[in-house]
């Protein structure tokens, strides 16, 4: 057996989990008055899936929201790879390498779905405008190497047989799936996904823990996952972050936050006397 | 039966990804150029390319650069004109101040200055969208044809304020001014349509294609997956640009030989050009040329079947060819909102299958 690393740790199910890849350090988001976040830390290690829940209006998108650049926080660092984070852009990040998929689904819907999953490719291609405009040397060579590990994600999802159709033809579950596929295709360092489950039956929704499993098992893919299905919660995840009004009030494996007493009462309501 | 795509199987990625997958397409395709480049010629006289020819390659070169603005970026311009006006301009000094370099030289470089312009102009989309973008592009509309009558130096001074063509040569063949043969400017036009169409076409089937329907469809999200709207939004107002003031210049050179800025470049033309678009098929190359077409060939013929056919007055001819003209309008936009692009997809779909229903 190889030797681990003294910064990693093997699960029970043999995955093995890395260093820490990003930290969240004392995060404080204000809009005006109201206080989304206050003052949370916790961080997202290598090869993990790592699950934030909380009833509504916990700050759990807005979490999302923060490490994906949308908003900048008032206070506190994101930390990433190892250094401090400056303010950025959304599309710098997605650069950087951090993907993450929508509550709404927010796919291209006048393009395909071969289309919109190879905009997830963006990071990897670099053909200049004169290149692409000649279809010549580096544009041409990218197109057919990049579709080739396109087609490969979209094996990996089962969506072969809606390829070139229309996203916006799709029904809702499908629609979810490309959208996963986009930001799968990117390989990205972190993959966020929020509410990757929301509106789903059962048997959709087992589906997609099974993707959402698998693709962390075949590449490694560090997710981090906001949902409200306990169950699936409770089953997918290493270790869960719980909010409720936007402070942080659980931390650690499904097992420690299930009979945590701060959560319990989150969720289920306190006497009060 | 008549469209067979049975049996052409593709075994690898470059050639799922060629302009026209199905064999049949793609023969047609070759056929047609041919046909264009050596049969046309020999046949078209003065009238033929004046009335038919050349206003369809110049508007199609425009109407494809306005869809990859309008169509494929979603960031609505009502500038054209005003951009046309500024490869016409940019095109006629540069044919008067090097009168020894090459004319094709100088309609690139027309379009290069009207691109540079283009991205200057579209800075406001970084922060404004849909209508309120559309009106701030109707400001370089209006300025640029304000700029053009009023800068002396734009039309070297002339007395009359009109710029006109002097002749120049490609090859030393005459395309511009009084002595051309009706083949060569429309040779001419057609090299540089082909040119525009193929990069358009190369283009908006690779990735910055991709990043512009990304930016069209849902910005925010495009933004989230790594496009920066910044370069996005502006390279696209360069391309096509560049693409509306070549078609500029060409207008004013070859097609016209003399403008006055305001006759030939005003708010007009940006309309004609967008309607070109919206009836032709917003977001599709085919679509340009089909508006382009449409809207310049509707009008002959209508004039050709009541004058000529019917020997109506020209006077009544020409009102009701106005009629005529904008009530098709109607009718196709509500038979088929998507353009003629659409019309020609479904008319495929069903060749396809023909004779059988399903």
């Amino acid at each position: 057996m190889t030797q681990v690393p003294a910064d990693s740790y093997v699960t029970e199910d043999g995955r093995t989990i890395g260093p820490t890849v990003m930290e969240m350090k004392n995060i404080t988001l204000r809009f005006g008055g109201v206080k989304a976040i206050t003052d949370i830390s916790f961080d997202i290690r290598e090869g993990e899936i790592r699950a934030i829940i909380g009833p509504n209006g916990a700050g759990k998108s807005s979490m999302l929201n923060v490490i994906s650049g949308f908003y900048v926080p008032q206070e506190g660092e994101v930390w990433y790879k190892g250094a401090k984070r400056p303010a950025m852009k959304p599309y710098q990040v997605a650069q950087q390498g951090i993907a993450r998929t929508f509550q709404n689904i927010a796919l291209f819907e006048g393009m395909s779905v071969l289309d919109n999953v190879m905009t997830g490719r963006l990071r990897q291609m670099n053909a200049n405008l004169i290149q692409q405009a000649l279809w010549k040397g580096r544009a041409e060579k990218e197109e057919v190497e990049n579709r080739a590990f396109v087609e490969k994600i979209i094996d990996f999802l089962e969506i072969q047989h809606i390829r070139k159709t229309p996203v916006g033809r799709l029904p809702y579950g499908l629609k979810k799936r490309v959208e996963l596929a986009r930001a799968l295709a990117a390989e990205p360092s972190i993959l966020l996904l929020d509410e990757p489950m929301a509106g789903m039956n059962v048997e959709e929704k087992e589906d997609m823990s099974r993707f959402i499993l698998d693709m962390n098992d075949e590449f490694g893919t560090t997710i981090a996952l906001i949902e409200h299905d306990m169950g699936v919660v409770m089953d997918l995840s290493d270790r869960v972050v719980v909010m409720d009004y936007g402070k942080k009030i659980g931390d650690g494996t499904p097992d420690e936050v299930r009979n945590n007493q701060d959560v319990i009462d989150a969720y289920l309501g306190v006497a009060h006397d | 039966m008549f469209y067979r795509e049975a049996g052409d199987f593709k075994t690898n990625y470059a050639d799922d990804n060629q302009t026209f997958p199905i064999k049949f397409d793609r023969y047609r395709y070759y056929a047609l150029m041919l046909f264009a480049f050596i049969v046309v010629p020999f046949l078209i006289n003065d009238y033929w390319v004046n009335a038919i020819f050349l206003p369809f390659l110049i508007y199609s070169i425009a109407a494809i650069g306005l869809n990859i603005l309008v169509g494929y970026c979603g960031q609505v311009s009502l500038g054209t004109g005003g951009f046309m006006a500024v490869g016409a301009y940019a095109c006629y000094k540069l044919m008067t101040s090097f009168p020894e370099i090459s004319i094709f030289i100088h309609v690139l470089l027309a379009g290069g200055v009207t691109a540079l312009v283009g991205v200057l102009f579209g800075l406001p989309s970084l922060r404004i969208k849909g209508f309120y973008l559309a009106v701030a592009t109707l400001a370089a509309q209006f300025f640029l044809v304000w700029l053009f009558n009023r800068v002396p130096w734009f039309y070297n001074y002339s007395a009359s304020g009109q710029i006109s063509a002097p002749e120049r040569t490609v090859f030393g063949v005459a395309v511009t001014g009084p002595n051309t043969s009706a083949w060569a400017t429309y040779l001419f036009c057609l090299v540089l349509l082909t040119i525009v169409g193929l990069i358009a076409r190369n283009l908006t089937r690779g990735m910055q294609g991709r990043k512009w329907m990304a930016i069209r469809d849902m910005d925010i999200a495009a933004e989230i997956i790594g496009v920066n709207p910044l370069k996005a939004k502006l390279s696209a107002f360069a391309v096509s640009s560049f693409f509306i003031g070549v078609a500029g210049a060409l207008y004013f050179s070859v097609y016209l030989g003399a403008v006055e800025v305001g006759e030939a470049f005003g708010i007009n033309q940006s309309f004609l050009v967008l309607f070109m678009i919206i009836i032709g098929g917003l977001g599709s190359i085919f679509g340009s040329f089909a508006g382009a077409a449409f809207l310049v060939l509707m009008p002959v013929l209508l004039k050709n079947v009541l004058v000529g056919g019917l020997g109506w007055p020209t006077d009544i001819a020409a009102h009701l060819e106005f009629l005529i003209v904008g009530a098709l309008i109607i009718v196709f936009l509500i038979a088929e909102p998507h353009g003629l692009a659409q019309l020609w997809r479904v008319a495929k779909e069903k060749l396809r299958l023909w004779p059988f229903p399903h």
